[in-house]
């Protein structure tokens, strides 16, 4: 077992950019649910549309990268609109029921072969970072140290995606420290309540709505920068990866989503190399390597139990706010 | 009794149900509201007056509440209009009728309960530029306007004396501070007429006295008060006017002295068969004596055998 090639793809695993793309995608459901109380299970959804919406300009009508980055963005407050007019004036179930609907439902039409000329159909897109390589202020060489050691393009995709992380959080906090995040707060309390005091309870659910929709966007496009579009990647297991990190972390928190994601990814990789490592070098003799790849969730699983068991409020949540549970 | 005309300064002409008011607040005309095959409101007119404490009373399942919603908009009527200060407020979303300075409470305290109390109180404030989501990101646009609600705000919680709780979460609030805190939270949009729906429902007896004088306080103030309650004795201590509801409609109208003898009223209460006499429990009851004359027939059938 090499410790020192284990523990390397794990400190690798931190920084990487499908971190950033993890870290972004809870930003975005710790608006919906930690601060607006909007149960979206379909962040896998605005994902993919975010993916999709980024790479077929570029790749069909050769879109400049800020032109394509602007294609996701309005595609997921499109996306948002029609999730949300219907059931924002219902309760907090039906937007759950609806989203985990939608997400797979936009998965579906994806990999239909109808439209394999547009999306790729079951095996994707692929070739479309050139516009965003092209873009790199970073001259050719190699940067970093140890286990980040990075080539001129590798370095680019993590700073961009970690910038946009940074400046999602930043968003999140100036947000939520003003009288808007005070609403939105009060209406994941009591709807009827806050409507009562003349806010219009509709329009903030569904600022909030488009808000975490716009990042799980972004998320989407840093996810496919540095590999091609798979769209059996976005099935629900991603939206509850994202879950899980957010809850980890803390969900009405600015840090609680980035460093739950940190956490989770890191985790997932290390339980894998350590567990194959093991098989290899024959420690563990009654499961093969394809199995380590399945088992390693169900370590997860039960890790996770434990700390909803004796940390429900996440690593940065305030436990006396979450010991009030009306 | 009949030929006796009633009148009162609050009202124009004779006083009966749905009788003019000199200055109304709030008009309401036809409204219903139906659930399924029940009727639960049913309004010909009604008026509220200006600068004055009007209690809503009525025995269970009158249609206070349900009125109640419907005039803040949390309901939608069948039919019906209403208007506030002469603006209609029919079909209006209820966010629009509080702007419109007729804010209420709720039966059930709906206190936020993960906000801090002061954080709830400055929820209850209008004209805050940062509740925009653009605005809300530069503090400059918003600050001065947050420091002088935050100054209003810490002034009302002394005045209800929630000072002490000013930055603990409202979830760790009493029912009755919570009912304090609802009412201090209405008024600081500076509302016109305040709506309590039993704004001293399940509050402890010391608590009600001092909510009594904070009800009192707002008319004061030159607030107008519709208040819900079913406890006849407060709506004789602070009321100006009573307007009493059965089965959806208004059934009298009166100053709360007169109004309790009001044949209507007792009705309502009581029953319209309350004075019927049920008969003499001690005495006979038909089917015990049904049940031991079967008895007596049957020993008789056994000893002739």
């Amino acid at each position: 077992m090499d410790w020192g090639q284990i523990l390397g793809t794990a400190a690798g695993e931190l920084v990487s950019p499908v971190t950033a793309a993890y870290a972004l995608a809870a930003i975005g459901i710790g608006v919906h649910f930690g601060y607006a109380g909007l149960l979206n299970f379909g962040q896998a959804g605005f994902m993919a549309i975010g993916a999709y919406a980024f790479a077929i300009p570029t790749l069909l009508l050769d879109a400049p990268f800020p032109l394509a980055l602007l294609s996701a963005l309005i595609a997921s407050v499109l996306f948002a609109f029609v999730l949300g007019i219907p059931t924002l004036r219902l309760r907090a179930d039906y937007l759950a029921i609806v989203t985990i609907a939608s997400a797979e439902i936009v998965r579906f039409t994806v990999s239909t072969t109808d439209l394999s000329d547009v999306t790729g159909g079951a095996s994707g897109l692929s070739g479309f970072n050139g516009t965003f390589v092209a873009l790199n202020p970073f001259p050719d060489g190699t940067y970093g140290f140890g286990p980040w050691t990075y080539s001129e393009n590798q370095l680019w995709v993590r700073v961009f995606g970690w910038a946009l992380v940074i400046l999602a959080a930043l968003l999140v906090f100036l947000l939520m420290r003003s009288p808007w995040g005070r609403v939105v707060k009060g209406i994941r309390e009591d709807e009827d309540a806050v409507r009562s005091l003349g806010k219009n309870v509709y329009a903030y659910k569904m600022q909030a709505l488009v808000l975490g929709g716009v990042f799980g966007s972004l998320a989407g496009v840093i996810f496919v920068l540095p590999r091609a579009v798979q769209p059996s990647n976005y099935g629900t297991t991603l939206t509850f990866f994202i879950w899980t990190m957010l809850l980890l972390g803390g969900a009405a928190t600015i840090f609680g989503p980035i460093i739950g994601a940190m956490i989770f990814a890191t985790l997932l990789t290390l339980s894998d190399s350590i567990l194959r490592g093991a098989i290899e070098a024959g420690f563990i003799t009654f499961i093969s390597t394809t199995q380590a790849g399945q088992i390693r969730f169900m370590i997860i699983g039960a890790v996770l139990m434990l700390l909803v068991v004796f940390r429900p409020q996440g690593i940065f949540g305030n436990k006396k706010e979450l010991s009030f549970n009306v | 009794m009949s030929d006796t005309v009633l009148t009162h300064p609050l009202v124009e002409g004779e006083v009966r149900p749905g009788c003019k008011k000199v200055d109304p607040i709030v008009v309401a005309d036809g409204v219903t509201r139906t659930f399924g095959g029940l009727t639960a409101v049913d309004v010909e007119h009604v008026e509220i007056p200006r600068g004055s404490i009007t209690a809503l009373i009525g025995p269970n399942g009158a249609g206070k509440t349900t009125f109640f919603n419907l005039l803040t908009g949390f309901d939608k009527p069948n039919s019906g209009q209403w208007s506030f200060e002469g603006h209609s407020l029919a079909r209006v979303p209820a966010y629009r009728v509080a702007r419109r300075g007729m804010v209420r409470t709720f039966q059930l305290t709906k206190s936020l309960g993960r906000l801090s109390v002061l954080q709830n109180m400055l929820l209850g404030a209008t004209k805050q530029p940062g509740e925009n989501i653009f605005t809300a990101l530069v503090r400059p646009l918003w600050r001065k306007r947050e420091e002088s609600i935050t100054e209003k705000a810490e002034e009302l919680l002394e005045r209800f004396k929630l000072d002490a709780k000013r930055d603990d979460y409202a979830a760790s609030l009493s029912g009755g501070q919570r009912k304090l805190l609802e009412m201090a939270r209405a008024l600081m949009s500076d509302p016109v007429l305040v709506m309590l729906d039993e704004p001293m429902a399940g509050v402890n007896p010391a608590l009600t006295q001092s909510l009594l004088g904070h009800i009192k306080q707002l008319k004061a103030e030159g607030m107008s008060v519709l208040f819900v309650e079913h406890d006849m004795h407060m709506v004789r201590h602070i009321s100006d006017w009573v307007i009493v509801m059965a089965e959806g409609k208004v059934v009298a109208e009166g100053p709360p002295d007169t109004v309790m003898s009001d044949p209507a009223v007792i009705d309502a209460y009581l029953g319209a068969h309350h004075d019927t006499d049920l008969g003499d429990m001690t005495g006979t009851n038909p089917v015990v004596e049904a049940r031991e004359t079967a008895a007596a027939h049957a020993a008789e059938r056994e000893g002739d055998r």
